[in-house]
């Protein structure tokens, strides 16, 4: 495209990258204050550059393109290093870099007594470039690459304690778990490659755009299903949720960063970025839908009975990624993509208070080990407060707006799902208040000595409690408009008031039960019996994937295939094997008799044998 | 001079000649020059590879009569695959080589010449373009490696060798048998005896003989690359050979093997090879290598024995994608043998550093390396995300080309495939986590981290791994003549179709 301007668009990705080598080299050897410098101004340079890009751009009518080289190219298929900005994908380049240099900032703070803070800034970095990739990729190759590239770098963080031996399983768990979707991903490229002849996304959209509606199913559907697949890993639904509970075994910036905030609405943009081919394919949209609905009700209600802090909150954004995926479910993309920007802000807030929270007690993460701390340290309290106000929906709060924008959307399309959709939203505002209320007010219940965190993390709180408010009124709808089909639906005052009325009594529960009450939550508890049994069990779901999966595997390797099988064709198989040579051994000395007559004959009787055998297979004829 | 194949077939075992004059008693004199020979052997091999020319099929030949009666040639030359192959051959053997500078300590001048007669044979095979010269080298090959096996080994060596030779050979004997069957096929079309392999392509045996020789070069081959169920020698040879022995046998011999498949059963007998019956076989067979390799791969206890075993589930990988029968999965199949010479290689080099440091190969042992060995622990890292085939590492591109072609065959097959991708993270991951992460035992406490030497053992692997993996198209570029010659034999329509 010769007329758009060259915006070194690489620039972006390059930023974090070197920022990763250097600290990765070097790092070891460099004082923290250089490692914190290149690590937060290499992000920071990348979003500096991302808005310069962006309001060089101006509209964004077009998708702009940056060509670079050929990465795999054989016979009609091209397949480059090619990047692109939409204006999807310029909100998304904002979010990943504005949120990334703040929990960067925050990340110094918090960062500050662990070992081997080189090596967290490099993987730390290492993940934004990849991040960037994922966003910025014009084909679903590169963006396989970056998809899979913050895989790893998740895995990387998630083990970070390595001395822990439950944060190397959780990673490892993560890995393992998404690799099951990246395989779903992986044939969806394949299949895009057999249908559409490229994986170019603007050649496959405008493919599949002129394709007709499948309405019972056929290869464009085949296609996004396999996309949702993939998407369900990294995005963390229902079945492929598992991964993200205990991915908080990783440090809590890693959680606000990579497992709130952005990686894991990487299966929300990659939906919304197929838009055209999920609208050719109901089928798959339903099933987003639906999958979007019970992931939100299922981690909502494990949400509630957790007493770690940040599983609460990590159960909340498995929830949360399921809103977004009944927005895109019932067509509402931008909706969706409107509940990623309000849900990072907000929910990085959340986490990185609760890193504060857990810095300030010294490593304590039990909600039943905290209590009153309110007045102990007042900014986390006002900072923490305002994102649960958020995520519970609140007007004028920034979840409010998004969530409601999701809400109304799916009212239009199936009432059955408004009506889910508002009685999770009062669980969501529950289990986020039960958190607060248990973390913050009553008495204090640990041993610790509370202190208020030092200004380099308190302030990045302070911006995204900022846009924890205010994020609602952002325009982000009305700039992603032009993308999507018109998702007309009247502005229903009495739904809009029904969702808020329902978060209100939500928060009301949790002060009835957890401040008015202090201790009644256990009676409660027990009337509920096997119900709330199954809740605090999670409902039993890794149990069921271990007997299911997991166990049948190890077992099956080690007693079927190693004992059994390989013992006996290995062992047995060279038993036989030696047996053969030497009885072969045995008949041949026996024709070694040294009498050339019978050599002669054996010639003979070879020769005729051979001929035999090419005759009767057709050979002399 | 420059460009001379003859030259460069033979100057590591010149060098193992001038060695056997070097006196014993001066150890660092007979590794420096056996390192160097397979050094300048490597870098001649590289500026080779620099001036290959990618747009021509068979270059630098050299064609001299060998056995005229037999219709036998000593005839070399490289295409674009074999070009990629014998690179890889030469500086993956030079590197293994440097990994073991202190790893043996008995009879070490017997040791380099065995090493060096044993790149020159493995190079022969790679650069043969007549069948017979193939199949000499394929043989001599097998000598110098049994008494790798078999005098610097682990405890089970003597075992594992006579395992081994018993295996490779009697599957050899049967190979000969399906290439002189081809010979003579050959001769009874035309009248006149030879070996050269674009003579035997031009044969294209039918019906039962096709069948016949298919089946005989398969037994040969497939325990040779190994496909299950006859990969039984490989646990064994691969775990008890010292290090530099399983790299060659890992990331060359094993290529030897789908080389074979390649270059003597695809266009040797076409008409055979795409018969629905042979293609399911041989799928079926390369299913249950993926996924059967990977299986037993999770439940090891023997680190090396582990990779040893990744190496079925991988070569099952590039059965598969040359039985696919299309441009996709054969280009990938062959990307995807000289990834895995790169990747595993690096994976028996690194376990090879650890038992030289602590002298066991039992993964409970080790743990908590990250602590002590940070560098050593993340290029483990780089080395098992290269071979679970993770974007942006070279096996990559290699597994997607594969998983291509065989979706572009069946569905299912690739969903099968898929299986052991996710179970090939599984057992890897397992095995990094098991030695790496976790409380460092007392043992492992202090242990010194990668040295300068082993820095420049890995280097050049991870910028290989990274290299192909970002930017594959150069090796795309070389492979497409290569497989278009056999999609010719096998398919002489796809293209026509496909447009």
């Amino acid at each position: 495209m010769p007329n758009q301007p060259d915006l070194q668009l690489w620039l972006i990705l390059f930023f974090p990258l070197l920022g990763a080598l250097i600290n990765g080299t070097l790092g070891r050897r460099l004082p923290k204050t250089v490692i914190s410098a290149i690590a937060i101004g290499t992000v920071a340079l990348s979003f500096l550059w991302v808005v310069r890009s962006l309001s060089e751009l101006g509209q964004l009518d077009k998708p702009h393109i940056e060509r670079y080289f050929n990465s795999i190219a054989s016979g009609d298929l091209k397949i480059g290093f090619d990047l692109s900005v939409d204006r999807l994908s310029s909100i998304m380049l904002l979010v990943v870099t504005g949120v990334g240099t703040l929990i960067h900032v925050y990340a110094v703070g918090y960062m500050d007594h662990e070992e081997g803070f080189w090596r967290f800034f490099s993987y730390l970095n290492l993940f934004m470039f990849f991040m960037l990739i994922l966003v910025l990729a014009q084909n679903f190759l590169l963006l396989f690459v970056g998809w899979e590239g913050v895989g790893l770098c998740s895995y990387l963080l998630i083990g970070f304690y390595f001395l822990e031996k439950f944060a190397g399983d959780a990673a490892k768990k993560a890995f393992i778990v998404n690799r099951v979707g990246d395989f779903g991903f992986s044939l969806a490229m394949l299949l895009m490659v057999v249908q559409f002849g490229s994986l170019d996304m603007t050649t496959v959209f405008s493919t599949a755009s002129k394709l007709p509606v499948e309405t019972s199913g056929g290869v464009v559907t085949a296609v996004a299903l396999l996309l949702v697949v993939g998407a369900c890993g990294k995005s963390a639904q229902v079945p492929l949720y598992v991964w993200l509970p205990d991915a908080m075994a990783g440090p809590t910036p890693v959680s606000a960063l990579i497992h709130a905030a952005t990686m894991v609405t990487a299966g929300v943009y990659v939906v919304a970025r197929s838009s055209e081919v999920f609208l050719k394919a109901p089928v798959a949209m339903e099933v987003v839908a639906v999958i979007g609905m019970i992931t939100a009700v299922v981690a909502a209600l494990i949400g509630t009975a957790q007493n770690d802090i940040k599983k609460v909150f990590a159960y909340s954004t498995v929830s949360q990624l399921g809103y977004m995926f009944v927005g895109l479910g019932v067509g509402a993309f931008s909706a969706g993509i409107f509940h990623v920007v309000t849900h990072a802000f907000f929910k990085a807030l959340l986490f990185l208070g609760a890193g504060s929270v857990i810095h300030a007690l010294h490593g304590e993460q039990d909600l039943s080990n905290m209590g009153g701390l309110r007045s102990k340290i007042p900014i986390m309290y006002w900072t923490l407060m305002t994102a649960a106000v958020a995520i519970a929906g609140v007007w004028p709060f920034a979840g409010f707006h998004s969530k409601d924008a999701i809400l109304l959307a799916a009212h239009a399309h199936a009432p059955w799902m408004y009506w889910v959709g508002v009685v999770t939203a009062g669980l969501t505002a529950f289990y986020v208040f039960r958190a607060m209320f248990l973390c913050f007010f009553g008495e204090y219940r640990g041993k610790a000595h509370p202190h208020e965190s030092p200004a380099i993390m308190y302030m990045p709180l302070v911006v995204l409690a900022l846009l924890s408010v205010g994020g609602g009124y952002l325009p982000v709808m009305d700039w992603l408009a032009p993308l999507y089909p018109a998702h007309e639906h009247p502005h229903d005052m009495s739904l809009i008031l029904i969702s808020v009325g329902f978060a209100m009594a939500g928060i009301f529960a949790a002060y009835y039960i957890y401040v008015l009450n202090p201790g009644s939550a256990d009676g409660y508890a027990k009337s509920l019996g096997g119900v709330y049994r199954a809740i605090a069990g999670k409902f039993y779901v890794d149990e069921a994937y271990d007997a299911a999966i997991v166990h049948p595997i190890e077992q099956g390797s080690r007693a079927v295939l190693l004992d059994g099988v390989e013992d006996v064709v290995v062992q047995g198989g060279v038993g036989a094997t030696v047996g053969v040579t030497r009885w072969t051994g045995g008949m041949l000395r026996l024709l070694q008799s040294g009498n050339i007559r019978s050599y002669a004959v054996y010639a003979l009787l070879g020769a005729v044998i051979f001929l035999g055998v090419m005759a009767s297979s057709g050979g002399a004829r | 001079m420059a460009d001379n194949l003859t030259l460069i077939l033979f100057l590591p075992m010149l060098g193992g000649l001038i060695l056997t004059l070097l006196p014993s008693s001066k150890p660092v004199l007979v590794k420096f020059w056996a390192n160097l020979v397979l050094g300048c052997n490597a870098l001649w091999t590289l500026t080779l590879l620099g001036r290959f020319d990618a747009t021509h099929d068979l270059q630098f030949i050299q064609r001299l009569p060998w056995i005229p009666s037999l219709g036998a040639e000593f005839f070399l030359g490289v295409d674009g695959y074999s070009m990629l192959l014998f690179a890889m051959t030469s500086a993956v053997g030079f590197l293994a080589s440097l990994a073991s500078w202190n790893a043996i300590d008995t009879r070490l001048k017997e040791f380099y010449v065995s090493l060096l007669i044993l790149q020159s044979c493995v190079a022969g095979v790679f650069l043969a373009v007549d069948a017979l010269l193939f199949f000499v080298f394929f043989e001599a090959s097998l000598i110098p490696m049994f008494f790798l096996i078999a005098i610097w080994g682990g405890e089970q060596r003597r075992m594992a060798a006579m395992k081994f030779i018993v295996y490779t050979v009697a599957g050899s004997m049967l190979l000969l048998v399906g290439l002189l069957l081809l010979y003579f096929e050959h001769w009874r079309q035309t009248g006149f005896f030879s070996f050269s392999l674009p003579a035997l392509w031009a044969t294209k045996p039918e019906g039962d003989l096709g069948l016949w020789i298919f089946w005989l070069m398969f037994a040969g081959l497939a325990v040779k690359v190994p496909m299950a169920p006859f990969h039984t020698w490989l646990p064994d040879a691969h775990t008890e050979a010292p290090t530099v022995g399983s790299v060659y046998l890992a990331s060359i011999m094993l290529k030897m093997g789908t080389y074979g498949f390649l270059r003597l059963v695809l266009p040797g007998v076409p008409e055979t090879v795409k018969q629905a019956n042979v293609l399911w076989w041989m799928s079926v067979l390369a299913l249950i290598a993926i996924v059967y390799g990977a299986l037993v791969c999770l439940k090891q206890k023997d680190w090396k024995r582990l990779i040893a075993y990744s190496s079925v589930s991988h070569m099952g990988f590039c059965m598969l994608g040359m039985f696919s029968l299309n441009p996709a999965g054969i280009s990938g199949s062959m990307l995807q043998q000289v990834n895995h010479g790169i990747s595993t290689g690096l994976l028996f080099i690194l376990v090879g550093l650890m038992y030289e440091r602590r002298h066991t190969r039992e993964i409970s042992e080790y743990g908590g390396l990250f602590g002590p060995m940070p560098a050593f622990s993340f290029v483990f890292l780089i080395a098992a995300v290269s071979s679970m085939g993770l974007p942006p590492l070279n096996g990559f591109v290699g597994e997607l080309r594969i998983l291509t072609g065989a979706f572009e065959m069946s569905v299912p097959w690739a969903l099968w495939a898929g299986l052991g991708v996710v179970l090939t993270v599984a057992y890897l991951l397992w095995c990094y986590q098991r030695v790496t992460l976790g409380e460092t035992s007392a043992k492992n406490l202090g242990l010194a981290d990668l040295s300068g030497r082993e820095w420049a053992v890995v280097l050049p692997f991870l910028i290989a791994a990274i290299g192909i993996g970002v930017y594959p198209q150069p090796a795309f570029d070389m492979l497409e003549r290569p497989v278009k010659q056999i999609m010719e034999k096998v398919r002489p329509n796809y293209y026509a179709q496909s447009n």
